[in-house]
Order: structure tokens, then sequence, then C-alpha cells
């Protein structure tokens, strides 16, 4: 470990209080405004109450967007995971021509401006595949999202595989395991944690999309940043807008907290 | 097909330009000690593998009595392996990964628990059946790797460098251990190993590998006594090779012949050789003592270096020594040198 001076502590130290102050304070009061009594975002806060909490939680728009994306989230993750997974294996496993090229196309999407990714996709499904006869509508979105979702459980999975020993397989198939039963039995259990911290993250990621989800949502339906996008242009509604905005940073949150909880278990479990 | 227990015949394994193994054939007898011996790169664990089936032969074939095996995969192999690294598998406990095997063959719960406490018990581990195989120590994982490959009562175990990772006592208290099984047992182990001195401890035969072939099969006594070429010699043991020149001025003919160091005596440059025995003369430009012997490094006139040693019968104060710089006849008898053919 590096050792510091305690001059270079101190700056530090101011430093990173700073920077985190700017993080996390406006975060703060969003989460406070959204127990505001007032429609309108004050400080200081006047008087506390959940009215506007209880508003949301009965209001019919909001719970149609939680519940799209809580179905859009789950929906690419599923297919993030399944994919993420497959290409994983393949690229670990076996020596192939453009193997070094699948690797980047299936880590680019993550890097890949939400807009261009939007365009793209918007262009495909309205411009190609509607003239076409096939209207994807609510699934495009899903589809959207799953590109850039397959990059963290690809990532974590891959990242698992390359430091699990490869005896390991052999040893079972050594002692009269098939191919599906060292897989569940041996090879499975190696990788599950990544498996699911990549998940949970995936999740997180596709829930609080904004960019592609523009451009691929289907004319009137409505995720849950989309609503707040919408709303934001009514300052009237600026309360209910923050508690719409806590749930979604918790909903964000947790996977993430919990996935590097896994992932920090797993690391030290070896 | 052929007459071992395990046969290869002429098999060969490239990986892309490297040829690993080139055109071997190999018996094994049934319940015998084989070591496969050689320094790394030799091909010696692509053939235990092959054996294994974690690797395709590219030509050739392979069988286990008399069934050919060629194209079965490990899982149906008659064959247990243990790891050079164990591969225990790390999310088991110690008893789970010793039934593992019993499990994949449908064994019913209660009689797997039984067979693998039983083998558990018999390398002394029983206390630690629930433990993770990190909290083993590198003995004790590896007396597990090896529970966990009898408990299925194999044919054939093969040994991947088991004792690499060890300590040298515990290395040996393991040798005789593995010995003292594969004799109760009479399973054929075929043993992979880069110590010579490992090898020729347990085996009943050596395979002496070099650059993915055999060069020699034999009895340790064999292959250290009557090495058939000059790699065999050098790699078992150290040795004095003459050839060329240097034959033909000590033996009158221009064969390679072999001589250990251990077999040389020292002598006062005077002394004529008996009639049944053949020397040099030289100068000692070296001599270290460690212990139970003294290496004495002997130059003659002509340049040619001879290695003897001495075991140390005496204190060293108390006989009369060669030191360093001292003129010496090394002389051996004629019958204790072997001619290497070539």
């Amino acid at each position: 470990m590096l050792r510091l001076s305690r001059t270079s502590k101190i700056i530090l130290i101011i430093l990173v209080t700073f920077i985190l102050t700017f993080m996390y304070v406006p975060l703060l009061v969003l989460i406070l405004n959204s127990f505001n009594q007032s429609n309108i975002s004050s400080w200081p806060i006047e008087s506390f109450s959940f009215t506007w909490w209880e508003f949301a939680a009965t209001y019919q728009p909001i719970r149609t967007a939680l519940l799209n994306s809580i179905i859009v989230a789950t929906g690419s993750t599923i297919i993030a995971a399944i994919l993420g997974t497959l290409v994983a294996f393949a690229l670990k496993g076996y020596d192939f021509f453009g193997k070094g090229t699948v690797n980047l196309l299936v880590v680019l999407p993550i890097a890949l401006p939400g807009v261009v990714t939007g365009v793209a996709f918007s262009n495909t499904y309205n411009n190609f595949l509607s003239p076409a006869g096939f209207n994807i509508g609510y699934f495009g979105m899903i589809v959207a999202h799953a590109t850039f979702c397959i990059v963290m459980v690809f990532n974590n999975v891959f990242a698992r595989l390359k430091r699990m020993n490869p005896s390991l397989q052999e040893a079972s198939a050594d002692l009269g395991a098939g191919l599906w039963q060292t897989f569940r039995l041996v090879t499975f259990p190696q990788f599950r944690t990544a498996f699911v911290a990549g998940a949970l993250l995936a999740f997180a990621l596709s829930f609080d999309e904004v960019v592609v989800t523009i451009f691929t949502a289907p004319p009137g339906v409505d995720t849950l940043p989309l609503w707040i996008l919408k709303e934001m242009s009514r300052p009237n509604n600026a309360t209910v807008v923050n508690v719409v905005a806590t749930v979604v940073i918790l909903i964000s949150l947790i996977p993430v907290f919990i996935s590097q909880r896994l992932t920090r278990a797993q690391d030290e479990g070896k | 097909m052929g007459a071992g227990f395990v046969s290869l015949r002429g098999v060969n394994k490239f990986f892309d330009d490297v040829h690993a193994v080139a055109n071997l054939d190999l018996d094994v007898h049934a319940g015998e000690f084989f070591s496969m011996l050689g320094p790394s790169g030799s091909g010696k664990t692509t053939v235990l593998r092959l054996i294994a089936g974690f690797e395709s032969a590219s030509t050739g074939s392979i069988s286990i009595e008399s069934q050919d095996v060629t194209e079965l995969a490990p899982f149906d192999r008659p064959v247990n392996t243990v790891f050079q690294d164990y591969a225990l598998f790390p999310h088991m406990s110690i008893q789970e990964n010793v039934e593992y095997g019993l499990r994949t063959r449908k064994v019913p719960r209660p009689e797997r628990a039984k067979q693998a406490l039983e083998a558990i018990d018999s390398v002394k581990l029983s206390h630690l059946a629930q433990r993770l195989p990190h909290q083993l120590s590198g003995g004790q994982r590896q007396r597990i790797a090896l529970a966990r490959a009898l408990v299925l009562r194999p044919k054939v175990l093969l040994l991947d460098e088991p004792l690499g990772a060890l300590d040298k006592q515990l290395r040996e208290e393991m040798q005789v251990e593995l010995k003292r099984i594969q004799r109760e047992a009479g399973i054929t182990f075929i043993f992979v190993t880069h110590d010579q001195e490992e090898a020729m401890r347990m085996s009943d035969r050596i395979a002496v590998f070099n650059a993915g072939a055999i060069e020699q099969i034999g009895t340790p006594q064999q292959v250290y006594e009557k090495p058939e070429s000059t790699f065999v010699a050098r790699f078992l043991g150290v040795s004095n090779v003459f050839s060329d020149q240097v034959a033909q001025e000590i033996f009158g003919s221009p064969a390679t012949v072999n001589i250990r160091p251990e077999r040389i005596k020292l002598v006062a440059p005077s002394t004529k050789p008996k009639a049944d025995e053949r020397g040099v003369v030289g100068t000692i430009i070296e001599s270290s003592y460690i212990g139970a012997n003294t290496i004495f490094l002997i130059q003659t006139e002509s340049g040619q270096r001879v290695i003897a040693t001495r075991l140390n019968e005496e204190l060293p104060d108390q006989v009369n020594r060669f030191v360093t710089g001292d003129r010496v006849g090394a002389v051996w008898k004629s019958d204790h040198s072997a001619v290497i053919p070539t």
C-alpha cells in the first residue's frame, strides 16, 4: 500500500468530501422533497407529509409506468442473462475465427451513445420491420435494452470463468459425470454469484434507462423514467415526480448494492 | 489388440505445430506401478491425458483391458485421475467431493455416504469430512484427491505429479503411502513425475520420456545401470559419459560408455589399474562436501572432466583424504561401466 503524507491525506479527504457532497446532496434534497406537503419543490420544506406518496401509489398512470419498467427490466435481464452467459462460455472455451471481433461487438453497445442505439432501433422497427408486417411494439423496447444489458452479465461471467480452474471440469468428467451433470454440479455453482451479480446490474441498468427507451417505447407506453421526463414540463406536479424519482433510485440502488456484496463475498471465499 | 492391460499403439498427438507425442507404443501390465518420467515438455503428461480421455489422439489407438477406448469420453473410461492441483470441488465438502463419483453412478445416498466415509477414513482424515477443501492443508487435500479416485475402485489410477506441491518430508511419506495403497488395492498405477528418485523409489517399471517419445522402458535398475541412450544416462542421476576420442583412449574403442560417479574410486596417481579395472589420471579441480557424500570434479590432461562421489563412511578428518589440487587416479571396475548403444 502506498503511504501518504499527512498533508496529502487531508487534501484528499477534503476533495473526496467535496465531490461526494456534490453528488449526493441533490439526491437527498430530492428524497426529502418527496415528503413535502406542498405540490412544488421548495427549500426549506415547511411541512412534511405522505400525501404525495399516497397519491403516487394510487395514481393509475404511475402504477402502469412502474409495471412497464419492471416488465421491460425483467425481460431484458432474462435475455441478457442467457445470451451473456452463452457468449462468455463460447469466448472462454473455444477458439474460432473472429473471436476478438465478437468480444468487441458484445461489449460495444455499452459504449455507444444511447441516442445512436435508440435511433438505430427506431429506424429498424419503423422503416424496416413495420412495413414488412412485423409489429414488434413492446417487445422491441425489451430487445433494445437487452443489447446493453448483455454486457453486464457477459463481463461478470467471463471474468469468473477465466479464473476458474479448468481441471475441475476434467475432474468431474473423470469421476463419471456427463456434460450436463458437470455443468449443473460443478461449473454453474462456480460462476453462480457472478451470474446473479451481473443480472442484478443488468436489471438496474434497464430500469432507469431513458434515451433508448424514448426511441423504442411504443406510442402511449411509459416507463417510470419516461413518465418523470414528461412530467418535468409540468411544474405543478414536482413533488409527485420526486416521489417517483425516489422509487427509481431505490429500485436501481438495491440490485447494485446486492451485486457488490455478492461479488465481494465471492472474492473473499477464495 | 496389444499385450498390455493399458496399451497404446502408434499414438501421435499434435497441438497445432507441436508434435507432443510421436508414434508411441506402450504396454502397461495389470497391477504394476508404472512411472512416466521425463523433463517438462517431454510428452509424459499428454500421454496421461490421452489415457484419461481429456485429449484425443491425432492418430493411433488406446485400449484398456482389451477394450478400445480411443473414441470414448473421459466419463466412459474405467480410469480415474489424481490431478496435480488435486482439482477438489471448492464449493463441496470433503465428503461431497469423495461421494461425487458415486453420485454420478447413481449409488443410493446412504450407500455412497458409507463408502465415502470409509474412503476418507482410509486416508485418516475422518475428522475433516465436513470441511471445505480450502480449509485443508496441501497434504490433506492430496489424500482426499486420492480417496475420491480410489472410492470408485478404478482398474487404472492415473496420477499427474500428485506430490509435486508437497514439501520434501511429506512427499517421502506419501511415496511410501502410495506404494502401500497400490500394493494392497492391486490397482494399476500410471504415475507421471519429473523426479527420478521418486520414480525409482516407487515404480515397478519406468518409461523415460524425451521430446514426445519413450527413450527406454525398464525396471529402475535397468534404466539406471543400463541406460540405452545418453539422455537416459544423464536424466537418471549424475553420470560420466565418455565418447569418441576419450573412449578410444580409455577403452581402446570409440563406443559411448557410461560410468556412474559412485562407482569411481580415487587412488594415488601412480597406482596401476588392475586387470579388471579401467581408469584415468587427473587433477581434482573441485571437491564439495555434502554430508553423506563428497563430490569430486576431476580434470584429465586432455581436458575430459570426471565426476566421482565418495561415501563419507568415516569422519572427514579421520581419513587420509584427497583435496582440491591433488593429482589422483580415478579407477573403476570394467563391468561397472555400460556401453550406450548409438
